[in-house]
């Protein structure tokens, strides 16, 4: 007999759009140890090749039924240097869950029989950073002399730090905003991952060693070259993806069109929904469109409801998505979530125009209906917009959130640097070198928008291709 | 960071004109004229853009000259020296393309007139003639005067109230000038509707023209887009693409629109701080 999944304790809806505290609490020990022996420890276990960087979960799942959390710990560190994150951000559902045999075949996601293992990764991670365990350091007297220079503090490179950093390398982060954790401090709300869990492995990596230079943007106040020629003996890139993409339509520089990543910063970064506390403000409106189907546009839409909510505003916040539930990139988690807090979704509809008041704030959006059509190269059918099919939403605060291109500000000064049609960086896929020798990449800057934990695995095969080349 | 000089270029009916000079030896060593800096003066504050308007290479600081009008600038203006900023991020944006252009026209109003100074100083390096005009609502709003005059050829001055100089607008001597003799290029930097204006008057005899847009920046890395103005069609984003960009192709209307979305707030800010 199969038994339930142990559900996970969350917040109330009505009480976690009053705020910005976590939604989910977490497995008590008890919980944990329940939902772990329901893991069948397949002899091959399916579960692991669904892991992008392969965590041993057979065998971590099995040290939580016996009580080894400490162990459990360990076995995820060896492949992923941040669990309590992972566990929190990554998408299970389309991963090792997806994969595991007690999840239905045949569904773009997991069902809800597969094994919990983002939360018993996020129990071990807690655990972990709880109890201060430290993944042990292994210096190399023979790297102790070498400096790498990481650019960007987003989830690569603050792997690629902490890898390197533990061998005895010397780091140094450099980050072009104020504070470090790039798209885990500006684009992921607290709710979904609390900021005292970034800061601890944010922390870490200084106790370790690790100099962060905040402020500081390579390819404007220094180039990429100099970095290699005053010191630096190799270069890890982890730029991420970080320039917001529009509709192209009519209407979208209307006041109060923001790009999800403006929005999200604004908040996330900048405080704002403490404004006037802080000092950045946002604006808030009464009837919210949040147009895109993945993570961001989750976020951005649970935000700005929860903005709404906290301003006494009467919540109202509609996501237009042009294919319809089942082709929603974003982690079905998620969903569920904005669903509960009462995000309204309008399904198979494609933004036309934004339309303006005299003023030029955005006042409607204009919108055709869609049907679905074939599968196309992203492997979900295709929205087809229906000719006539005109209606008009009302819509005083719109949020863009349909992805992200590159950032070109490095690679526009640094020509050396190779770069796809997309203007991501090309790299060699055995090492993460890119076109410029001692220069290794990773994350979204490599192969557009991805993963956190994509990110790490290429983050750390970069850090182990370093390492072999510094020692040579 | 630090603040190592500070300087109250001038003060009238409640409004100031400040000069900083923060210390950042590597921006000063960096950066080029038409380029800016973001700032934030506490943890709580905001990030605002702001041009450098010289530098000094080796005292390792940047010079900025700002007018107090919301609460960022209003806090930034209540340092001393000796303070220190909490973030200082730069260069950013495009340096201005400095070459020997010929006849160059300098357009600069109100605090604009600040960021012109960087561009003369280079153009004037590069042997430009330089006809320079700058303008504010009264006598004690010009700054920089003596300044510009030292690298100008030709020096005019316009006052709204005609305290000092000619009476009118800056775009006034502009048109007679450009009705009277050829140039080549002319470079604008002040508030929208002086630039707008003067990408009007310039438009129809097809003259070069050049305008710093001031828009409304977070991060100023290319990463949030609210900084986006349409120009020729395009979406751009200023502070990667610009902040000059051809004044003939921008849309005003929207950008003025857009720099206004906070406005409200902006209000409620300074009344609750008492700023």
């Amino acid at each position: 007999m199969i038994k339930q999944p142990i559900k996970i304790k969350e917040l109330s809806s009505s009480e976690r759009i009053t705020n910005f505290s976590e939604v989910i609490s977490g497995y008590t020990e008890e919980e944990a140890i329940k939902e772990a022996k329901r893991c069948l420890q397949c002899k091959n276990p399916t579960c692991i090749p669904g892991c992008p960087v392969g965590i041993d979960i057979k065998k971590f799942i099995y040290q939580i039924t016996e009580k080894d959390y400490k162990g459990a710990y360990f076995t995820i560190r060896e492949k992923n240097n941040f669990p309590s994150i992972c566990g929190r951000v990554c998408p299970a559902e389309y991963q090792c869950r997806k994969a595991c045999v007690m999840s239905k075949k045949g569904l773009p996601f997991a069902s809800p029989q597969a094994i919990n293992i983002h939360f018993l990764e996020r129990f071990a991670g807690d655990y972990g950073m709880k109890k201060n365990l430290v993944a042990p350091s292994n210096k190399d007297k023979k790297l102790s002399h070498f400096k790498v220079a990481v650019v960007g503090s987003g989830p690569a490179g603050l792997c690629a730090a902490g890898e390197l950093a533990r061998v005895g390398i010397k780091l140094v982060i450099f980050e072009s905003l104020h504070r470090p954790g790039g798209v885990l401090r500006y684009g992921i709300p607290s709710f979904r991952l609390p900021r005292d869990i970034l800061d601890f492995e944010i922390d870490y990596l200084k106790e370790l060693g690790v100099e962060i230079v905040t402020n500081f943007i390579i390819g404007r106040l220094k180039a990429l070259e100099e970095l290699l020629t005053e010191g630096f003996s190799a270069v890890f890139l982890g730029l991420g993806a970080g320039t917001p993409a529009f509709l192209g339509i009519p209407g979208e520089n209307l006041c109060n069109v923001y790009s999800a990543n403006e929005f999200l910063t604004r908040v996330n970064l900048m405080s704002a929904y403490k404004f006037p506390e802080y000092h950045t403000p946002i604006n808030i409106g009464k009837h919210i469109i949040v147009i895109g189907g993945g993570n961001t546009a989750m976020d951005a839409a649970r935000v700005a409801l929860r903005l709404q909510k906290i301003n006494g505003i009467s919540p109202h916040t509609t996501i237009l998505y042009r294919r319809t539930e089942v082709e929603m990139p974003a982690r079905r988690l998620e969903i569920d979530h904005a669903k509960e807090e009462g995000i309204k979704f309008n399904f198979l509809v494609q933004p036309q125009e934004l339309l303006g008041d005299e003023q030029g704030y955005v006042q409607k959006i204009k919108c055709l209906k869609c049907s679905l059509g074939e599968v196309d190269s992203s492997g979900r059918r295709r929205s087809v917009p229906i000719e006539g099919s005109d209606f008009e939403v009302d819509c005083d605060l719109a949020i863009i959130a349909i992805g992200l291109k590159a950032n070109k500000i490095l690679t526009s000064v640094t020509p050396a640097l190779e770069t796809d049609n997309y203007g991501d960086l090309i790299v060699s896929p055995e090492t993460m070198q890119t076109s410029v020798n001692r220069v290794y990449a990773g994350g979204d800057i490599v192969g557009g928008e991805g993963t956190v934990i994509e990110a790490m695995g290429m983050a750390k095969k970069a850090s182990q291709a370093i390492i072999d080349c510094l020692s040579k | 960071m630090k603040i190592t000089e500070k300087k109250i270029l001038s003060e009238a009916g409640g409004t100031r004109i400040i000069q900083l000079k923060v210390a950042s030896a590597p921006i000063a060593s960096k950066v080029k004229p038409g380029q800016f800096i973001v700032l934030m003066v506490t943890e709580k504050g905001e990030r605002i853009p702001l041009t450098v308007v010289d530098k000094d290479k080796e005292r390792g600081t940047v010079t900025l000259i700002f007018q107090e009008v919301g609460l960022t600038t209003k806090l930034l203006g209540r340092l001393n020296k000796g303070d220190c900023l909490f973030a200082l991020v730069g260069p950013l944006g495009h340096p201005t393309e400095i070459k020997n252009y010929g006849k160059v026209i300098l357009v600069g109003g109100g605090v604009g007139i600040a960021e012109i100074f960087p561009v003369a100083k280079a153009l004037k390096e590069e042997k430009n003639s330089l006809t320079t005009i700058i303008g504010a609502r009264s006598k004690e709003l010009l700054i920089l005067e003596k300044e510009l005059k030292n690298f100008s050829d030709e020096f005019y001055i316009t006052t709204d109230d005609g305290s000092s100089g000619k009476k009118g607008f800056t775009t006034d001597i502009l048109k007679e000038l450009l009705s009277q003799g050829n140039y080549d290029l002319v470079y604008a930097v002040g508030p929208i509707p002086m630039m707008k204006k003067a990408a009007l008057v310039t438009k129809d005899i097809k003259v070069k023209t050049l305008v710093s847009l001031n828009p409304l920046m977070v991060d100023a890395t290319g990463m949030c887009g609210v900084c986006r103005v349409t120009v020729g069609g395009e979406v751009k984003f200023s502070c990667v693409d610009g902040p000059e960009f051809d004044a003939h192709l921008v849309d005003w209307d929207e950008l003025a629109k857009r720099n206004r979305i906070y406005e409200a707030k902006e209000k409620h800010l300074c009344n609750l701080y008492k700023l």
